[in-house]
């Protein structure tokens, strides 16, 4: 009880004692986060069943957008840079792509601060925005071993995806689509913090849906959009979530032009984790308890 | 140094006001109107340390508010607040780790894993090391007897059995201050009752510092030294429960039941002179109605031997009671007018 007291005396007081117990405390967090990770992993796979259905629906896109590129190309050798062959493997690639990088983390947050559960969060001393980051990680992990991969390898029996012959292009591939998941993310925690100052975002969450889906070349690769549209797109972060790793793994960019769209990609993490900062700290003096 | 320190505290929240029908609705897309909402209005008070205090008031009162402010889940819009020597909103991560909080209305277990799994979770949140875990973790099951249940899932668990872990969850970092925001809200006598007795026994042992709010005032009976009483956002009461009850406990009732049919005038006439009311239910029944400092005896002395009495009740006004014709009035000043006023028949049965 003394060690309370005089904690409560001096702010602070809890951290006087030297670097070990702070930096086992540290650990201790840093092990809290990682429970994030593990129980939101655990969690998924106690509800997989509803995966192997997502693995249906994915695959049924690709044939769709398969078959709708086939038409056009026709006899034709190339579109926008890219071969009949390339467009295959990008559409594949891309969509088995969002299956990872996919989660509802701004429907998460808006429902926490509808409902006043954000209350709980609050009172807990960590970051909430790490732990909701930690916890669609979590998500990522299951969704990348049980969606991704099985939905890959039903891809390329269905369809003649061309795989990458070349090391760095996996490699380069496997680093930006991690990164695709963080910009994703980011994205998704600003659309779900804006709850704070909107009464409802649901609007702003489906619109944000549509936009991901279609600017970061899901649908349509962004070199196939009219010149002016793709040079905008490309000074917007989307392009960042698909298009870019996309095209690492079709082998349109390749050896040093691989570091020039990472380096893109880091750009824009690193840019997204301003306004997700500054949201954050003023949805704290917004913040409005729903529910009493 | 009072381990709650709040003064002119104050809390305002903008709510959108919608316009009625359609045109006001297409004018809303444009234009917003705001107004404003104080929930707390200038409120100021002390804790020491060690003392259990209850925070009542109607609903919309302003309680939670109050509670959230406290607890840095709120940032207040004026005042001065410190908690544990804290400023709560200014160093949330830090302070909130010497308080515990339990949300009667809300679960802050995780509904899928194991009540031990999200106990093991939050050891590390709060950085608890793995001996103290262990001792306090002990402790607080063998207490609250929960070795049954520490390895099902949180949403098979009953209210009753969740809230016992809730507190658990709140207690395990030992936090010198603690927040319960109706506690006992759905439970059944049994772990009321457990609950009560277990905050009172961390109280005594630990020296836990205590802030609750509730619409049970049996909670506040069993539990509380002192109250706060807050009504539309300011404080209208805070001391002593005794003193509450003297205050604003405006006398007994005594009821008889007679053997024979006794009419009123009968009754007033032996009672002549005291300043008490009967009321009659019919000619077998009828109750008097006293107030404090007249003894009770007294007027039972007067009315037994001269009426055909088959049964007495004593009713002695209850904190519901006082609480109920408090909130009614709505203001402590009309009330505390009224006490020492001759006639009590307005403050004592509105």
């Amino acid at each position: 009880m003394s060690e309370h007291t005089s904690a409560a005396a001096s702010p602070g007081g809890g951290y006087r004692g030297a670097g070990r117990p702070e930096r086992g405390e540290r650990r201790l967090l840093l092990e809290a986060y990682f429970d994030f990770i593990r129980i939101r992993f655990l969690t998924m796979l106690a509800y997989r069943l509803n995966y192997y259905t997502g693995i249906l629906i994915y695959s049924l896109n690709i044939g769709v957008n398969y078959f709708t590129w086939k038409a056009i190309y026709g006899q034709g050798e190339s579109l926008g840079g890219f071969t009949a062959a390339q467009m295959t493997t990008y559409v594949a690639v891309s969509w088995m792509a969002r299956a990872f990088y996919f989660n509802n983390l701004d429907r998460e947050i808006a429902t926490d601060i509808r409902d006043g559960s954000i209350a709980i969060q609050f009172i807990r001393p960590y970051n909430y925005v790490f732990a909701k980051m930690m916890q669609g990680f979590g998500e990522g992990m299951f969704r990348f071993l049980l969606f991704m991969i099985p939905g890959m390898a039903l891809a390329m029996l269905l369809f003649p995806v061309k795989l990458p012959q070349d090391p760095a292009a996996w490699a380069g591939f496997l680093v930006m689509l991690f990164f695709s998941f963080l910009i994703n993310s980011q994205i998704n925690i600003i659309t779900g913090l804006l709850a704070f100052f909107v009464e409802n975002n649901e609007g702003l969450m489906r619109m944000k849906r549509v936009v991901v889906d279609l600017f970061s070349g899901l649908i349509i690769p962004i070199s196939l959009f009219p010149g002016w549209l793709s040079a905008v797109l490309k000074l917007l972060p989307f392009q960042a979530i698909t298009y870019l790793p996309g095209s690492v793994f079709t082998g349109r960019v390749q050896g040093v032009g691989i570091w020039s769209v990472f380096g893109i990609q880091i750009i824009w993490f690193i840019i997204l984790l301003i306004p997700l900062f500054w949201l954050y700290r003023a949805a704290r003096q917004r913040l409005f308890v729903q529910g009493g | 140094m009072a381990a709650i320190d709040v003064q002119d505290l104050r809390k305002t929240f903008k709510v959108q006001k919608n316009r009625g029908g359609l045109k006001g609705a297409f004018v809303d897309l444009f234009k917003r109107e705001y107004s404003e909402v104080t929930a707390v209005k200038d409120i100021s008070f002390q804790i020491p340390e060690g003392e259990i205090c209850g925070y009542i008031g109607e609903n919309g009162a302003g309680k939670s508010t109050t509670i959230k402010m406290l607890t840095g889940i709120l940032v207040p819009t004026s005042g001065r607040l410190t908690v544990g020597g804290y400023v709560p909103y200014e160093e949330r991560e830090k302070f909130v780790r010497n308080i515990g909080v339990v949300f009667g209305q809300r679960s802050q277990l995780w509904w899928d894993i194991g009540v031990i799994e999200s106990f093991e979770l939050l050891r590390k949140v709060y950085r608890v090391g793995e001996a103290d875990y262990k001792k306090r973790l002990d402790e607080l099951v063998e207490r609250l007897e929960l070795q049954e249940l520490l390895n099902r899932p949180v949403r098979k668990l009953s209210l009753g059995q969740r809230m016992r872990c809730e507190l658990v969850a709140a207690l395990l970092h030992n936090p010198s201050i603690v927040f319960l925001d109706e506690p006992t809200i759905g439970l059944d006598i049994v772990v009321k009752s457990e609950i009560r007795s277990f905050l009172k026994d961390m109280n005594r042992e630990h020296g836990t510092t205590i802030l609750l709010t509730t619409h049970d005032l049996q909670d506040i009976e069993a539990l509380c030294s002192r109250v706060i009483m807050l009504d539309d956002g300011r404080i209208i009461y805070d001391g002593g429960l005794d003193e509450l009850k003297q205050r604003w406990g405006t006398g007994r009732e005594v009821a008889f039941q007679f053997g024979t049919a006794t009419k009123l005038d009968r009754l007033e006439h032996l009672t002549a002179g005291m300043p008490v009311k009967w009321t009659a239910e019919n000619n077998l029944a009828a109750t008097v109605w006293i107030p404090l400092e007249l003894n009770v005896s007294d007027v039972l002395g007067r009315v037994v031997g001269q009426a055909d009495i088959t049964d007495i009740k004593i009713i002695e006004t209850n904190t519901d009671d006082i609480v109920r014709s408090i909130y009614q009035s709505g203001s402590a000043n009309v009330a505390e007018e009224a006490v020492p006023a001759p006639s009590r028949e307005g403050a004592g049965h509105v």
